[in-house]
């Protein structure tokens, strides 16, 4: 069988000193190489978008960039460096399903902030200036487990950003969201990026993507199969695996 | 010939006057077995936190131990405390045998397996839940610790409970190490059994009624907090 996958890592320009980059990360699981020697590099500032199909790897990606998953190989460095307890917390992650703490709406917000060392006075202004941000601050003193999906996820990521991480993930933060909570996750993600928040995050929506992304990496079985600015990789796709995604075919190891 | 009715009627009317003798045996036996659950989740609650949180060699040995140690025989604990704490053993000179606090103990000992794994069960789901959004928080072991008790809250009540209704049943374990002294270690269950043998059934079947009402009581209170905490989506 013919390898169509395309990796243009070494047409992509790297920048010189990357918030984040992966070298030669693989990740095995139950005897199966789900992640193949990826190399990426996340430049500060900028809103990288990773894509591909279901089962390519997205979220394990984002789960090893993050440190939540180790990987078989390969390694993760912060600025340069191995990430140590600091770096874990100059990040943050928006989940699918958000994960919301048996506790009020206020309390999930003060949670992080006192995780991050925020006490008194400081602590309850940040936790106010992100519940006016996320349109929470009628909701403040409601059970966050009883607020709907679309406001748990402006709760999630009102949590991340609380803290003002350097680098946000985000996995999918509105698969499961209507137009209008989608577009206040947009309007909230986006406003951190003004702010010089660094955006990664995996999505399956083409249009989401050119509204949110600067960069993609597009992924096939594991493997970079392209990456590049977003008017190149979905306007003019080089890799068959993102032509065919972009082109709205199915394409599968045997179609090739 | 004893007539229930009759009996039944000394007890009620023991109760109603809150005869003195009858109250300090209550309040003895409520201060030993609230003592007991108390330090008994003090060390059960973390430890089953750690166990049903963390992934480490011997947890499986752990969750085993705890699990045996849920249905110790309470004589065999009484029997150790009572070897531990008599002249000739090892705590000896600390003078406590025949004391409300070697009755503390005793139940201690019984109480803190069942509270450590009770917990352990409910923190290992809890956690299931959480673990990702921790690990991303980047919570050290003890905040980690801390958020899951916090948030099982009201789930641990029903532990708690559990450990309350094993230690204030118990006989065996008190009756060694307390030795059923009148005005110093005389305790529902050890009383009942005496004053049953003695046939003093009035006094025996106004401590029961007691014992009864006590247990329905303070399930009825912890399950009302719990229905509450259920309603409001924090259970």
């Amino acid at each position: 069988m013919r390898d169509t996958v395309m990796d243009i890592r070494a047409e992509s320009p790297v920048a010189a000193d990357p918030l984040l980059e992966a070298r030669g990360l693989r990740f095995a699981a139950g005897g199966q190489t789900l992640i193949h020697g990826i190399d990426v590099a996340v430049e500060p500032g900028k809103r990288t978008l990773v894509m591909g199909a279901n089962g390519s790897g997205k979220s394990l990606l984002l789960r090893l960039l993050h440190g939540l998953l180790t990987p078989s190989a390969g390694e993760v460095l912060w600025r340069g460096y191995a990430p140590e307890r600091a770096a874990r917390r100059a990040q943050a992650m928006v989940f699918q399903r958000p994960v919301m703490l048996r506790r009020s709406v206020l309390a999930n917000l003060n949670f992080a902030l006192k995780v991050h060392g925020l006490a008194g006075r400081a602590r309850a202004d940040r936790a106010n200036e992100a519940l006016e941000m996320a349109r929470l601050t009628d909701l403040a003193s409601h059970p966050a487990r009883v607020l709907s999906g679309g406001e748990q996820q402006r709760l999630a990521v009102a949590r991340a950003l609380v803290c003002e991480p350097d680098l946000l993930f985000l996995d999918e933060p509105t698969s499961s969201l209507d137009p209008a909570s989608t577009q206040m996750i947009e309007d909230l993600v986006n406003a951190a990026h003004k702010r010089g928040v660094t955006i990664v995050m995996v999505t399956h929506d083409m249009g989401q993507a050119r509204r949110m992304g600067d960069e993609v990496i597009f992924l096939h079985a594991g493997r970079v199969a392209e990456r590049g600015p977003l008017d190149q990789v979905l306007g003019a796709p080089r890799s068959e695996a993102a032509r065919a995604w972009t082109q709205g075919r199915l394409y599968t190891p045997a179609s090739l | 010939m004893f007539s229930f009715g009759d009996i039944m009627a000394e007890a009620l009317g023991l109760i109603l006057t809150w005869d003195r003798d009858l109250s300090e045996i209550v309040l003895l036996s409520l201060r030993v077995t609230l003592t007991a659950v108390a330090i008994a989740c003090l060390i059960g609650l973390p430890l089953g936190a750690i166990v049903g949180a963390f992934r480490f060699p011997g947890r499986g040995v752990a969750t085993v131990l705890l699990n045996a140690l849920m249905g110790l025989p309470p004589v065999v604990v009484g029997l150790f405390v009572y070897l531990m704490l008599s002249n000739a053993g090892p705590l000896g000179i600390l003078g406590l045998l025949y004391t409300p606090s070697a009755m503390i103990i005793a139940q201690t000992i019984l109480v803190t397996p069942i509270v450590a794994a009770l917990t352990k069960q409910v923190v290992e789901d809890l956690h299931g839940e959480y673990a990702e959004q921790f690990a991303s928080f980047g919570l050290t072991a003890r905040e980690r610790v801390a958020a899951l008790l916090w948030d099982a809250r009201y789930s641990l009540l029903t532990v708690a409970l559990a450990g309350f209704g094993r230690a204030v049943a118990e006989v065996g374990a008190v009756l060694i190490v307390g030795g059923n002294i009148n005005h110093v270690t005389r305790v529902m269950t050890t009383t009942i059994a005496l004053e049953t043998s003695k046939g003093n059934l009035e006094l025996a079947l106004a401590l029961g009624v007691l014992l009864l009402g006590l247990a329905v009581i303070v399930n009825a209170g912890v399950m009302a907090l719990r229905a509450s905490a259920v309603r409001a989506a924090y259970a």
